[in-house]
Parts: C-alpha cells; sequence; structure tokens
C-alpha cells in the first residue's frame, strides 16, 4: 500500500496533518488524497516529504503552506496564502486561488489554472508562480527573487518596489507599481518563459510575453527624492 | 475577523427553506466570529402597516402587555407577538410615533429594525448559541443578511452585534473596521441623524441609508460610499427586495459567492457554502474589489 485517502468529514485536519508530517514517511506512503476538503484551512501545511496530496475540492487558507519536497494539487479554488512560503515542490491549483498566492515562497512552482486575487507572489523570495489567468492589484509586490508568469491580465500597481524578481504578463497591464518597467525580453527570458509554462502545463508562446523588472531607482534611498517615486 | 453570510433564493418553493440553510452556514462562521451573531430576514411585505423587532435584553417581558399599553395610549391596535427576550411588534402607527412611544414608555427596549418586510435578530453568544435561542432554522423569506461578530471596534452586547439597520427595510454587516467613522458620523448628525451605538458599522449604514432617503438608487449610494467609507470592508447589504455585496478596494476582508439558478449564496469563506444544496454545480467566484454585486429577490 502505497497510497491513503483522509476524509474530513470523517477525521480532523490534525490528524491529516500529522500522518504527513509522521507516519507517510515511515510508512513509505507515496499518495495521499483528501477527501470533503469543504475549504478547511491549513490542509498539508508544512508538508516536508515526496509525498503527492490531491486535495479533492476546494481548499482553505494557507494550503500547502511552507511545502518542502512535496506536490499538492488541488482541484477546485484555494483561499488566501496558498503555498505561502513554500520552499520547494510543486503545488496545483485548478480552479481559482484567492489573495497572497505563493506569498513569499522561497523555491518550488505554484500553478493556478485560473485567475488569483490580489497580491499574488507578494514578498516572492525564490520561488516560480504560473498563473493560467490573471492577477489582481499590487501582485508582485516588493518581489526579491524568482520568477512568476502571468497568462492573462495584471491589475494595478504590478511589481511596485520589485527587486530581483522577473515577472512575464502574456495580457494587459492595468499599472506598473512604482520602479517596475517594461523591458525587451532576451533569450534567455524566452527560454525562462518556455520552461516554465511546459513545467506548468500552458502552450503559449514566449514571444507573446513581456517582462517586467525593477528599474533599481529605489535600491538607493535618495533624500533628494522629497518622496516623490 | 467577522464572519458574513447572505442568502437570496431565486426558486420561490425554497423560501420556506430560508433558515434552514441559512443557519449551517452561520455557524460554519463561528470561527470567524464567536462572540455575538444576528440574522436580518425579509420575506412578503405587509400589505400595511409596519413591524419592528424589539429587543428586550430579559427573558420575561409582558410583550401582550405592551401591545395593549400602545393601544390604550395611542388608540391604535397593535399585535405583538414575543418569544422570550424578542418580539414583532406590527401596527398601523406611524414609525416616528411608535419610536417615540417606545422611548418614552419603555426606554430599555431596543428597536432592532423598522418596515415592511424586514426582521431582526442579533445577541451576544455563539452563531449556534444565537441560531437556536431565535430558532433561525425555522424562519422564512426571500433573502437573508447574517453575521458572526469577533469584537474589534466597539465592546460586545447585543446593540453593537451586527445587522445594523437604518430607516426602514434596510440592513447592513461589515466584516472590517473603518478608518473614518468619527469623521462620517459628526456629517450625518448634523444632518440630524441619530446614532444608537459608538460601533463603526453604525456610520456605514446611517450613511448609505441617508443618501437613499436623499433619493440614490442603492447603487448610487453604494458608489458614493466608495469614495466617503475609509477602511477595510466586505459590507453586506438587504433591502425590501435586494441584496448587494462590496469589497474594499484592497480587498482586505474576504468574500465569496456561489450561485445556482435556485439562490445565491455569499460567505467570508467557501466552507459556509460547502453544505448548500447542488453546491458542487454553482458559479463559485471571488468579488472583485470596489465593485458592486446587487441581486434582486
Amino acid at each position: 500500500m502505497d497510497s491513503l485517502s483522509f476524509d474530513l468529514a470523517a477525521t480532523p485536519l490534525r490528524d491529516l496533518n500529522r500522518f504527513l508530517h509522521k507516519e507517510a514517511v515511515t510508512q513509505g506512503i507515496r499518495h495521499v488524497t483528501v477527501l470533503h476538503p469543504d475549504g478547511a484551512h491549513n490542509i498539508a501545511v508544512g508538508l516536508d516529504a515526496p509525498v503527492a496530496v490531491e486535495i479533492a475540492g476546494h481548499a482553505g487558507y494557507y494550503a500547502a503552506g511552507m511545502l518542502k519536497h512535496g506536490e499538492v494539487t488541488i482541484q477546485g479554488n484555494a483561499g488566501t496564502g496558498v503555498a505561502e512560503n513554500m520552499m520547494s515542490g510543486k503545488v496545483h491549483v485548478k480552479g481559482f486561488a484567492s489573495v497572497s498566492a505563493g506569498a513569499s515562497a522561497h523555491g518550488g512552482l505554484l500553478v493556478v489554472d485560473g485567475d488569483t486575487s490580489l497580491r499574488c507572489g507578494i514578498s516572492l523570495k525564490g520561488g516560480d508562480i504560473v498563473v493560467g489567468g490573471s492577477v489582481g492589484s499590487f501582485s508582485g509586490f516588493m518581489a526579491q527573487a524568482g520568477r512568476m508568469v502571468i497568462c492573462g491580465n495584471a491589475g494595478d500597481a504590478l511589481g511596485d518596489s520589485l527587486y530581483e524578481a522577473v515577472i512575464y504578463v502574456r495580457g494587459n497591464i492595468k499599472s506598473l507599481g512604482a520602479d517596475a518597467r517594461i523591458e525587451d525580453m532576451a533569450e534567455s527570458d524566452y527560454q525562462a518563459v518556455g520552461e516554465l509554462l511546459a513545467a506548468a502545463g500552458f502552450s503559449y508562446d514566449p514571444h507573446e510575453f513581456k517582462r517586467v523588472a525593477s528599474a533599481k531607482s529605489l535600491y538607493h534611498w535618495n533624500a533628494d527624492a522629497n518622496q516623490e517615486y | 475577523m467577522c464572519g458574513i453570510v447572505g442568502l437570496l433564493v431565486k426558486t420561490p418553493a425554497l423560501r420556506a427553506r430560508l433558515g434552514e440553510m441559512l443557519v449551517p452556514m452561520m455557524v460554519g462562521m463561528t470561527e470567524r466570529g464567536p462572540d455575538s451573531a444576528g440574522l436580518a430576514v425579509f420575506s412578503a411585505p405587509l400589505a400595511s402597516g409596519h413591524k419592528y423587532s424589539l429587543y428586550a435584553g430579559t427573558a420575561s417581558f409582558d410583550w401582550e402587555g405592551l401591545a395593549q399599553q400602545l393601544f390604550v395610549h395611542l388608540r391604535v391596535p397593535a399585535q405583538c407577538e414575543g418569544h422570550g427576550n424578542h418580539a414583532v411588534l406590527v401596527t398601523e402607527l406611524a414609525p416616528e410615533a411608535v419610536r417615540q412611544w417606545i422611548k418614552e414608555n419603555f426606554p430599555a427596549l431596543h428597536v432592532l429594525s423598522c418596515g415592511r418586510a424586514i426582521d431582526l435578530y442579533k445577541d451576544i453568544g455563539t452563531p449556534g448559541e444565537v441560531a437556536q435561542r431565535y430558532d433561525f432554522a425555522s424562519l422564512q423569506g426571500s433573502h437573508a443578511v447574517g453575521h458572526t461578530r469577533m469584537a474589534t471596534e466597539s465592546a460586545v452586547t447585543p446593540d453593537r452585534a451586527h445587522p445594523f439597520t437604518a430607516g426602514e427595510d434596510f440592513c447592513l454587516v461589515h466584516n472590517g473596521s473603518l478608518s473614518n467613522p468619527y469623521g462620517l458620523r459628526r456629517k450625518l448628525e448634523t444632518e440630524g441623524i441619530h446614532f444608537e451605538t459608538d460601533n463603526d458599522t453604525e456610520a456605514a449604514c446611517r450613511f448609505l441609508e441617508w443618501r437613499m432617503r436623499e433619493g440614490d438608487l442603492l447603487e448610487t449610494a453604494i458608489q458614493k460610499g466608495f469614495e466617503e467609507l475609509d477602511g477595510f470592508y466586505t459590507f453586506l447589504i438587504g433591502t425590501e427586495n435586494k441584496l448587494a455585496l462590496v469589497r474594499d478596494p484592497f480587498a482586505c476582508k474576504p468574500a465569496v459567492v456561489a450561485e445556482t439558478d435556485d439562490y445565491v449564496a455569499i460567505a467570508s469563506e467557501f466552507r459556509s457554502l460547502a453544505h448548500l444544496p447542488d453546491v458542487k454545480n454553482a458559479h463559485i467566484y471571488e468579488p472583485n474589489p470596489e465593485e458592486m454585486y446587487v441581486w434582486t429577490a
């Protein structure tokens, strides 16, 4: 037996998460299905093992937060902060994701087939995010490292106060945030977008994307700027 | 925190099950709002007169005596059907006269709502306790607005629980906190508008109702609200025949909508919608910030 299912309608969430943290490794379980998630918070938070978790429905807040090594698939929608602070592994949301998807992820890949709400990839620290739909305002805010690929449109203030993270957008950008600018795509950018789209299962042409990165004018404090950025 | 729930049934047959569908939605929001709960239900409007939801704060109140006394004083018939500390008073008297008479004769009574279609219940306790206390499951109607409260801006008392009401057949629930309620309040007080609590939500409620009394459509009033109200909010607003949902420009507070051919259900989180009939086939979405969502009953 290398797979198991947990029915959250009958089993407390803590039993599932405890199993994922401990017994899943010792018992060699490779695949766990979560039935009746019904919007419960914190599903598969802190998973730190090469286990595939399939959530058969909609997840609540912070699903797959702090993920390392594992692979979490959410068949429905995800609430606030999906894959927050992910370290490695992959999270795939087949529906839409609410605010702060992939916030401060250090590594790994977050794929959202639908749209995400505001603040997607806020403070991204090295993870990759691919969104099949559109992202809400303030996405990529203060993102420090990592890449975001947005196949649809972006809302207001995209990439505000960006550091070294790079955002690729296929659709329209309602507005760029402070210090974010559109740059020419280099061959390495086309390659990166192509690889990320392939990993996420989307077949768009990388040439349809534009690159948003930091103009780096906020990197050093300028007393003469008089707060006018 | 705080939880909001709303339900509007499109299929008339479901009106009998409004309360039954709504109670699990409210109970599902207990973690977001464990200290108080409230519910406004809109049903077919009275042919004439007004109804008032009254709150006594004590289990033994002589509601029939109140109706009799009102008749003795003002010579207008009134029916008062009480259950414990809550009653619905129905009379042909003008609302200003009723409010004035209650204030003079029963100053401890709280008028929770007034209108032709609205009944309102709110109290301290967990959503489950409050729902049971007032038998929410038995309530019927076309649409309802509910709230579970985790107080941040004012004390935990029944009158500071949501929904808030103003005028007639108008109520509002709020998840969030406003940063300019006192400014609004000072502005509205110069218009002769009286506040009953120090709660920030009451300012939003009275502002929107005031705009509508000044002639704005609900939609226009909400648009002015976007300009005047500052802070975090998801508001759910109920009128005699409408249910409206708005979120602040930063989407600081959550909301999820599930819509089928039979109903529109709104909650802070999906876990309050998971039990609804046929929710698997519902159109589920998150309302956009600073956009108006209005449904007609």
